[in-house]
This record gives structure tokens, C-alpha cells and sequence, in this order.
């Protein structure tokens, strides 16, 4: 089951800063849609994600998901970050099935299903400390979709990876997301990601952070790098993005948010 | 990797490569675990022959030539035959096992705490650091005081000298645990009892075996004098009731036993840590 999400004029201004980080972020994420967030260095959008995920709480407006308000963080939207971030002294399958240890579920039937899905059914019993980056982050998607989350969001997780394990796995992502009926909010610095993923894009600039433009991508899934239709979209993406933020600025990895802000110690 | 695990998978390499592998593997193996020690050991012994030699050839001190390797050895190998050798070391094992228990017990969940909370490391950073600069047998007199007992006073004061090294190591480890750690946990609905149990103690299980190995070291030398202290039984009262009866290769074979348990401590040390370390071998 997928989930809607609401955002309730969302302003954030972290401890010690006189500007705020974002500024009436306001928007409504229809159940099953697939959202990219794109922007500049600083622009709070990895902030924006990690409110979606209830990780971080904002200081004015709130977040709801099917109308309910989010004050912690929750199995039920999963955050996918830039590092897959695997425990590493447990095997795949000790990794994938966390989410269900804490709560208290055993599946393996459904563990299995899932690292057949990401490919590593005959990894299950390695240490993770073996794989490549690519067949970590799928560890990670894995470990993710485990506890049957209703929003995947997505923090820049494939920018580590080389392109064709990059692109591999945006498609994978894809076609998981449609058969999983999930919502989904990938945060990228990348026009082509945007585009291959997205239903709908959203541009942000910095200083606050607010969002300033959307495009909406109507190409049907799986979508063809190749086609004319994706690299007009990709040309149209681009200048609007241009035109909206400066000529000098191509969308670079955002400044990753203060780790420490948002660990355990805070919560 | 080990001689035998190569032996067994020559690979696609074939046979004559495989062994030709493994015949230098072993080469290795064998230095490795039984020359160099050897050699080590060789070099150890003849140095105290030579000292035994020098105090028995001067007139001076040659009442201490008891000393020597080969009145040691004997009389190593009277208190084994004798059955004396278990009523000595048994107090001691029991000792150090109950101060390290008390310094682990203690250290741990402190070392624990003050990793996470960045307020209770700055406030506990002055008395913790002053109190471990204080000499553990400094506080003899005040365990004296405090405990009922003699055998109370040694565990507590080999409890002090080894809770730092569990404490600040455990603090360190857990200080070092990457932050997205936690994050995805709380994502995935770990609750706090959970992260401890689950991504906290399994991170940081060779740092605290790291700290418990430098505890055990401090506290296998603060335990000798420690057994001065009243009590009638262990090591150090062994070595004082040596020296008093002037029973000169008793102590000397007191000593050579300190040193192999003390040996054996370590090594057992260095196992777990191996085993609590999820660092990629090799």
C-alpha cells in the first residue's frame, strides 16, 4: 500500500543559524508518485528528506502521511542513503532482515524473495564486507523493502556508484517502486536520475531553501535513455533548471547535513 | 591465511604450483609460531643464565644464586610435583577474575554512556582523569579501611586500576561508530534497548576486549603487591613468604609462573579480540 504525503508550510532553522534552511516548503505527494527533488549545494533538500523520514523535525508546519502527523521515525518510510551504510559484521541476510528483527517478525520466505529481487540470492550468507558498492546498495534496498514500507526515499544513493551500476540499479529502484505500489522522493544532483525516475521534478534553491519550479515527466516506465522524448525532457529539465537558478549552476551534490544532528544522541 | 586452509585449495593453479605455495607457507607457518619464539625465548634464558653465573662466581651475593635457571626449574618442579602450585595461583585467578568482573561491570556501561552524551563526557573529563592519575595501591589504605575483608580490599583495588582502560576504551569505540549507523537503525524502528543490544555492542565488542587486555595487564601487575596485604594465600604472598625464608629458588620459579599466566592472560586476550573484530582479516 502506498501513501500520500502532505507538507505543511515547512520551515526549518537549525540551532545557532539566524537564516533558516528551508522556508514554507509547502506540497502535497499524491499515493504512488514518483517525486525528485533537485538543487544546489545547501539548499536543504537532504533536510527536506530527512523530515519526510521523520528523522528530523521541523521547526515551524509538520509533515503528514495518510493525514497523520510525523514525530518519529518510522519502518513505514525508509530512508536510502548515499553510503549503503551495512552493518559489518552481519552476512546479507543478518543485514536485510534488521528492520524485522526489531520488530519482532520473522520472514524468511519474504527475505528470500527479496534478495532474489536484488539479485544476491547466492550472497545471502557472506559477510557484506565482501561485496562490490553496487551489490551493497542493493543489500541496502533490500534491507529496506523488508519491512514493507508505504514511501522509499532516496538520499543521493547511487552518486558513489560508477555509471552502468548506477543506471542498472535507477531502473531496478524503478521497477520495484511500480510493482512494490510505493511512493517515492529521490533527492539527486543528477538531471539524468531525475528524469529517468521521477513523475514529477522539483527544483529548489538555497538561502532559504525553498522550492521554486516542477516539471512533470510523462514517459511511461521503464523509460529509454535512448529515446528522443527522454533526452527532450532532459534538454527541457535542464534549461528550466537554468533559467530558475543562475546560468553558473549545474546541481551539485547538496552539503550532506550534519550527521551528528540527526544520530542517536538527539533522539 | 593458514598452511592448512592452502594446502586444501591449490585453486586452478595445479598441483606443482600448490605445493610449491604451501612449502613456503609453511616455512613461514613454522618461523613464525615455533622459530622466532624459540629464538626469543633462547636469548631470554641465556641472559639469565648469565646473570645466575655472574652471582654465584661473587662471593658478595652468591647466597642469592638460587636465582640461577637451574635451581628455579627445580623448584618449579617441586611445587608442581608437591600439588602447592594450584593453592598458590588459584586465590590470585580468583582475585583478578572478580576485580576485572567489578572494573567490566562498571566500565562498560560508563564508557558507554559517556560516548553518546557529549555533555556527561565534558562533565565526567576532570575527576575521571584525576582519579586514574592517583596510583591504585595509593588507595590501599583506604581499601583497608573500607572493605571487611582482606580478600574485598585486593578486588577493589585491582577493580580501580582496571575499570579505566575497559571505560575510555569503550568510550573511544563507541565514539567511532559511524552516525549513519544509528540513523539507519532508528529508520528501520530500533528502539533504544535495541540499538544497544544490536548495532552498540556488536560495533564496539573489540574495542572493549582491547580495553579489558590493557586492564588485564595493570591489573596482573598491580596484584603482587596488592597480596602483600594481609592475606595468607596468591602470588604475591607467596613471593614475600619466599623472600622472607630466604628461599631464594622458590621465588625465582614465583616469578617464572607470574610470567607465563600473565602471558597466557594476554593471549587469551588477543583471541577475543580477534573474534569480537568484524574488521576484514587480511
Amino acid at each position: 500500500m502506498s501513501a500520500g504525503i502532505n507538507i505543511d508550510y515547512i520551515s526549518h532553522t537549525f540551532k545557532g543559524q539566524a537564516e533558516p534552511t528551508l522556508k514554507d516548503i509547502d506540497l502535497t505527494i499524491k499515493p504512488a508518485e514518483r517525486v525528485a527533488l533537485i538543487g544546489r549545494s545547501g539548499c536543504g533538500k537532504s533536510t527536506l528528506l530527512h523530515m519526510l523520514a521523520g528523522l528530523m523535525l521541523p521547526s515551524e508546519g509538520c509533515v503528514r502521511i495518510h493525514g497523520h502527523t510525523l514525530t518519529r521515525p518510522s519502518a513505514k518510510y525508509n530512508m536510502m542513503f548515499q553510503k549503503p551504510s551495512l552493518y559489518p559484521w552481519m552476512t546479507v541476510r543478518q543485514n536485510a532482515e534488521l528492520g524485522l528483527l526489531f520488530a519482532g517478525k520473522k520472514d524468511p520466505d519474504k527475505v528470500d524473495r527479496l534478495l532474489a529481487m536484488v539479485g544476491l540470492s547466492d550472497k545471502a550468507d557472506v559477510s557484506v564486507q565482501s561485496l562490490s558498492g553496487g551489490q551493497q546498495q542493493r543489500v541496502a534496498l533490500a534491507r529496506s523493502l523488508a519491512t514493507s514500507p508505504e514511501v522509499l526515499l532516496l538520499d543521493e544513493p547511487f552518486s558513489a556508484l560508477d555509471a552502468f551500476t548506477r543506471s542498472d540499479l535507477q531502473d531496478e529502484v524503478s521497477r520495484i517502486v511500480g510493482s512494490e505500489d510505493l511512493t517515492m522522493v529521490i533527492v539527486t544532483h543528477d538531471i539524468e536520475e531525475a528524469v529517468a525516475m521521477a513523475d514529477r521534478v522539483l527544483i529548489m534553491d538555497a538561502n532559504p531553501g525553498r522550492l521554486i519550479g516542477e516539471l512533470t515527466i510523462n514517459l511511461p516506465f521503464p523509460r529509454n535513455r535512448g529515446a528522443r522524448e527522454f533526452s527532450d525532457k532532459r534538454t527541457e529539465l535542464m534549461n528550466k533548471f537554468e533559467k530558475l537558478v543562475g546560468d553558473d549552476a549545474s546541481p551539485e551534490s547538496s552539503g550532506q547535513i550534519d550527521d551528528s544532528a540527526a544520530s542517536f544522541a538527539a533522539a | 591465511m593458514n598452511v592448512v586452509e592452502m594446502a586444501d585449495n591449490p585453486g586452478k593453479t595445479g598441483a606443482a604450483a600448490a605445493s610449491r605455495i604451501s612449502w613456503s607457507a609453511l616455512r613461514k607457518f613454522a618461523l613464525s609460531t615455533i622459530g622466532y619464539p624459540a629464538v626469543g625465548i633462547s636469548i631470554l634464558l641465556a641472559v639469565w643464565w648469565l646473570g645466575g653465573w655472574v652471582i654465584e662466581n661473587d662471593e658478595d651475593i652468591s647466597s642469592f644464586a638460587g636465582f640461577a635457571p637451574q635451581p628455579t626449574f627445580l623448584a618449579l618442579m617441586n611445587m608442581a610435583a608437591s600439588g602447592g602450585l594450584w593453592d598458590m595461583i588459584g586465590p590470585s585467578l580468583y582475585r583478578i577474575g572478580m576485580g576485572l568482573l567489578w572494573a567490566i561491570v562498571a566500565g562498560v556501561p560508563i564508557g558507554v554512556a559517556i560516548g553518546l552524551n557529549a555533555s556527561m563526557r565534558e562533565i565526567s573529563h576532570v575527576p575521571f582523569q584525576f582519579l586514574r592519575m592517583i596510583s591504585p595501591l595509593a588507595w590501599m589504605p583506604v581499601a583497608v579501611l573500607a572493605f571487611a575483608t582482606w580478600d574485598a580490599a585486593i578486588v577493589f583495588l585491582i577493580a580501580i586500576a582496571a575499570v579505566w582502560p575497559v571505560m575510555f576504551s569503550t568510550a573511544q569505540g563507541v565514539r567511532r561508530i559511524d552516525p549513519l549507523w544509528f540513523k539507519v537503525a532508528r529508520n528501520l524502528g530500533a528502539d533504544g534497548l535495541q540499538m544497544l543490544r544490536r548495532i552498540i555492542m556488536p560495533a564496539i565488542g573489540q574495542d572493549i576486549f582491547a580495553g579489558i587486555r590493557l586492564a588485564v595487564g595493570v591489573a596482573w601487575i598491580v596484584l603482587v603487591p596488592a597480596e602483600y596485604l594481609g592475606v595468607t594465600s596468591g602470588l604475591g604472598y607467596a613471593i614475600n613468604d619466599a623472600r622472607d625464608t630466604l628461599e631464594y629458588d622458590t621465588l625465582g620459579a614465583i616469578v617464572v609462573i607470574i610470567g607465563i599466566i600473565g602471558f597466557i592472560l594476554d593471549g587469551v586476550c588477543v583471541s577475543l579480540i580477534k573474534r569480537f573484530s568484524w574488521h576484514q582479516q587480511g
